[in-house]
């Protein structure tokens, strides 16, 4: 147990903790080889970067915008979809789709060429584009409907797992019978159940939201960016002293999140004492107009739209305004397309993830047989609170000075650190609940503990390793900063493909890069839903068991 | 006898000698060429390049696709804070002024190197010659060039056949057709050469502009600079209040209807875009009339490259007369050659007059004069000026 809670500790701390030290550190005006003085300089100049107040309020009302309004959704739609077989199946494909895919399919649909318009266009007689700012739009509409799109799947498939823990009929039987409508019983009496176990997640997304680079970069405002973006840019300008203020910026970014969650946690009991007078108004409701259906049909159809549109412009030959559809197709963007950058994603993303499958089988395995938690729960979500930059560019400097040089296996640590959250957390919840009966009976007839794991517990759980490599390859394919930084641009995936050509003139070979991003985690999940029904029928029910 | 004669060689050639010297150690190389990624014709030139000097020298190019030079100026700069002074990440940079002068004076650069490149005699290196400064800066044998770069303006000629003949023009212009031009940001390059043109034309004193900035110069030069902006500004493509990032973003925005107006610094890349099925037919290339500011595209070797000898191969291959020439086909890259044509012997000559020709390609008599580039100290503080004028 003291082994691995050290290995740990070296994987995992360490690298956030040396990350985060050296950003903080650079902040105060001292960078490692460099030196300089300590002060307070960095803070004064990064206030005094142009339009900082206007990004410091972008990145608030995108991030806090996006996950409020990403959460009200969640709440009728979750209600929905509960009980419904099909649900966690259908949210998987929108969970696995990568921001900067997704954000790609949503310019491309919201853009004043996009197919939006020119559904507009062709009955209005436009003959040019309409002159509208999206996307980039100064106020972040644009980007805070592509979070919104990325964080309602999310907190959907929570609120349904948390839901899993409950009886939720036999609570809906009993508000109905009360005369409550489903609706009602749903989000006064359930879901306020289910909040605490929501929490953990919904910190995630926030930070995420207020911390997003790739899609920031692709729908966000550019004059002046969010913050982060201000960052990055600060970052990678020639000028090494501007590292000083970037690192400022990343503590202001990182502070703005602190007060955020304290803000959030405040507002809890206030919503939370609101909620209750509510609920002893004792008003039954009536069932409304079906909006839950509507939601969720807008969340899974825009991104299949954008997708599409993806996919159209791919094979796009010549397609002028106001067309609906391309005036020829040609396939010669996909003759050029670099399949080594396909090759690196896939190999870094096994890779990553059969690690991270491999510590997290250790992490619950040792707890199994210590019969004790490990109790290092803060430090392992700790890399998905942070904001991305605000410790990776610390962490590659420390690379550096560690002597790890910047490359593939830099970019596998930085990219465990992400992974392996979602698959240890996608893994525990079906490793404690397995049946211990048929471990216990292994055990009566003589099967050592090693036996007993190889044979019969690692067996019983294909299915939820399945799921859960088919998660962390997700999140190691979605990651664009941890391979921009700790990768030094040698390490070229198809997000940061994606991401630079997004900048590019050539609209179509972008579509071809976000395409792929978008079809590599697709694809890895048929994989792994595949697996345990060509494993047999009857391990299928019994990982089902999980 | 054979030592003699090769104790003979070495003392005629000391030069050639080390060339070889540097052929054998770049064998089996692979140079990574940090190289904005924004245009996939240079990306396929470079991929290409790679292929020839894995056939003729064994030397592989990877190229590391940047958004922004920038970023591997920054990486470099990471590298020698951390104290790492060998086995550098970044082997050979597609460079221009500011980053130049930048890794120059922070000694981030090796070199001087270009004299000793075989190919180097094909280019005119004479103090004042084009390839010997980089935007007012000496480049005394630190940067090796590869290509041309000339400003110019495009426009969709079926759309919009009018075009303004200065820059004081697109004023009017813009206000004739509001929201219909744009330009990339000047925290890009390009957006910077759009300020730096309008600068070279609008300044009281431009000879001013060659020397280092200061103060009272900015403020006296950058007047009548900012008048003219403030005016274009409304008229700007979503009122001046965002910018495409780059000049690739903004050919979308022309190839897509929403601007009138894109800008380059390679008078061939409309015809290119053209030939892709990106931009229009109709698109043609213009230039104010008093002339475009132009500079040589360049590429630099990293004190600490790991790959130095293959990232010298690299630069001498990019001067090769026949890789100029197949660069400078439309159908390739159309950049325009570096090299000086009265160093080229007849063969070579024959190479650039074989060239296909395209509507879209201007003749180099219709680019203009081409104008100095400021010092670059002017760039950084145009740059910085402008956002904090225009950042809400």
């Amino acid at each position: 147990m003291t082994g691995l809670r050290a290995a740990l500790l070296l994987l995992i701390g360490a690298p956030v903790s040396l990350g985060a030290m050296l950003t903080t550190l650079a902040a105060f005006g001292w960078q490692p080889g460099v030196g300089g003085h300590v002060s307070q300089a960095g803070f004064a100049q990064a206030l005094a970067v142009p339009g900082i107040a206007t990004s410091l309020w972008l990145t608030l009302a995108t991030g806090v915008g996006a996950t409020l309004i990403a959460l009200a959704l969640s709440v009728p739609v979750s209600g929905w979809l509960i009980g419904r077989d099909w649900a966690a199946r259908g949210l998987a494909p929108l969970l696995a789709v990568p921001h900067a895919a997704l954000a790609l399919g949503v310019a491309f649909l919201l853009a004043p060429s996009g197919w939006i318009a020119r559904l507009i266009a062709v009955p209005m007689g436009w003959s040019m584009p309409p002159a509208w700012p999206l996307p980039g739009d100064p106020w972040g509409a644009a980007l805070i409907l592509g979070l919104v799109l990325k964080e309602l799947p999310f907190l959907l498939l929570v609120t349904l797992a948390a839901a899993a823990t409950r009886d939720v009929a036999a609570d809906m039987a009993v508000g109905r019978s009360l005369g409550y409508a489903p609706g009602r019983v749903w989000a006064r009496l359930i879901w306020p159940q289910l909040y605490p176990a929501l929490r953990l997640p919904l910190f995630i997304t926030l930070s995420f939201a207020l911390s997003v680079v790739d899609m920031a970069l692709i729908l966000g405002p550019s004059h002046p960016p969010t913050l982060a973006v201000q960052i990055l840019r600060l970052l990678m300008a020639p000028d090494l002293a501007l590292r000083v203020p970037a690192s400022a910026l990343a503590l202001i970014l990182l502070g703005l999140i602190g007060g955020v969650v304290m803000l959030w946690i405040g507002t809890e009991r206030a919503v939370a004492a609101l909620g209750r007078r509510a609920i002893r108004a004792g008003r039954r409701g009536r069932a409304g107009p079906p909006l839950a259906p509507g939601i969720a049909a807008l969340g899974a159809g825009l991104p299949v739209l954008a997708l599409a549109g993806l996919a159209l412009w791919s094979v796009a030959g010549r397609w002028s305004f106001p067309q609906l559809w391309p005036a020829t197709l040609s396939l010669t963007r996909w003759a050029r397309v670099d399949w080594g950058v396909g090759a690196t994603t896939l190999g870094l993303g096994v890779t990553v993830t059969v690690l991270a499958l491999m510590l997290a089988v250790a992490v619950l395995e040792t707890e199994d047989r210590a019969r004790r938690r490990l109790g290092l729960g803060v430090l392992i979500v700790l890399p998905l609170l942070l904001p991305q930059i605000g410790f990776l560019q610390g962490l590659t400097s420390g690379f550096l000075v560690l002597g790890l040089p910047p490359g593939p296996l830099a970019v596998i640590w930085a990219e465990g650190l992400f992974v392996f959250p979602y698959v240890l957390l996608a893994l525990a919840g079906p490793w404690r609940a397995l049946d211990p009966a048929q471990l216990q009976a292994a055990a009566s007839l003589g099967a050592g503990p090693w036996r007993i794991l190889w044979r019969i517990r690692l067996p019983l759980m294909v299915r939820p390793l399945m799921s859960a490599a088919a998660i962390g390859f997700a999140v190691s394919v979605a990651q664009y900063l941890a391979v921009l930084l700790p990768g030094a641009g040698r390490v070229a995936v198809l997000a940061t493909e994606a991401v630079t050509l997004s900048s590019g003139a050539d609209r179509r070979l972008a579509a071809v890069y976000g395409l792929l991003l978008a079809a590599l985690p697709l694809l890895g999940f048929a994989a792994a839903l595949s697996v345990p029904d060509w494993r047999g029928r009857d391990q299928r029910r019994a990982g089902d068991g999980a | 006898m054979r030592l003699l004669l090769a104790a003979l060689l070495l003392g005629a050639s000391p030069a050639l000698a080390d060339w070889s010297d540097t052929l054998a150690e770049a064998r089996g190389q692979t140079v990574y060429w940090h190289a904005w990624g924004g245009d996939p014709r240079t990306n396929d030139f470079i991929a290409w390049a790679s292929t020839q000097t894995e056939a003729r020298y064994g030397v592989k190019i990877e190229q590391v696709k940047l958004t922004d030079t920038a970023e591997a100026v920054a990486r470099v700069l990471a590298e020698q804070a951390a104290g790492q002074d060998t086995g550098g990440a970044v082997d050979l940079i597609w460079i221009n002024g500011p980053n130049f002068l930048a890794m120059k004076e922070a000694g981030l650069l090796h070199g001087p190197f270009v004299a000793d490149l075989p190919n180097a005699r094909f280019v005119d290196l004479g103090p004042g010659a084009p390839a010997s400064v980089d935007f007012t800066v000496p480049v005394e044998g630190y940067e090796s060039p590869w290509r041309l770069a000339k400003f110019v303006f495009a426009h969709d000629a079926g759309r919009v056949p009018d075009v303004p003949a200065t820059m004081a023009g697109f004023v009017d212009w813009a206000a004739a057709h509001p929201g219909r031009m744009t330009h990339p940001n000047p925290a890009n390059f390009m957006g910077a050469s759009f300020l730096k043109q309008a600068l070279v034309e609008l300044a009281p004193d431009p000879a001013v502009l060659a020397q280092p900035v200061t103060d009272a110069a900015f403020a006296a030069q950058t007047a009548p600079l900012w008048a003219w902006y403030d005016a274009l500004r409304p008229n700007l493509w979503r009122q001046g209040t965002a910018f495409p990032e780059n000049e690739s973003v903004q050919a979308q925005l022309l190839a897509d209807g929403e601007v009138d107006v894109a800008m380059f610094f390679d008078p061939a890349a409309p015809a290119a875009l053209i030939g892709q099925g990106i931009l229009p037919e109709t698109v043609r290339v213009f230039v104010p009339k008093g002339g475009s500011i132009g500079n040589i595209s360049f590429v630099a070797i990293p004190f600490n490259a790991a790959h130095r000898a293959g990232a010298e191969v690299v630069a001498d291959f990019l001067l090769d007369p026949a890789t100029q020439a197949h660069m400078q086909d439309v159908t390739v890259l159309g950049s325009y050659a570096v090299l000086d044509p009265a160093r080229l012997d007849a063969q070579a000559q024959a190479l650039f007059d074989a060239l296909p020709t395209a509507p879209a390609l201007p003749a180099l008599a219709d680019l203009g004069p081409t104008l100095p580039e400021p010092h670059a100290s002017w760039m950084t503080r145009l740059t910085a000026d402008w956002a904090a004028r225009t950042t809400p």
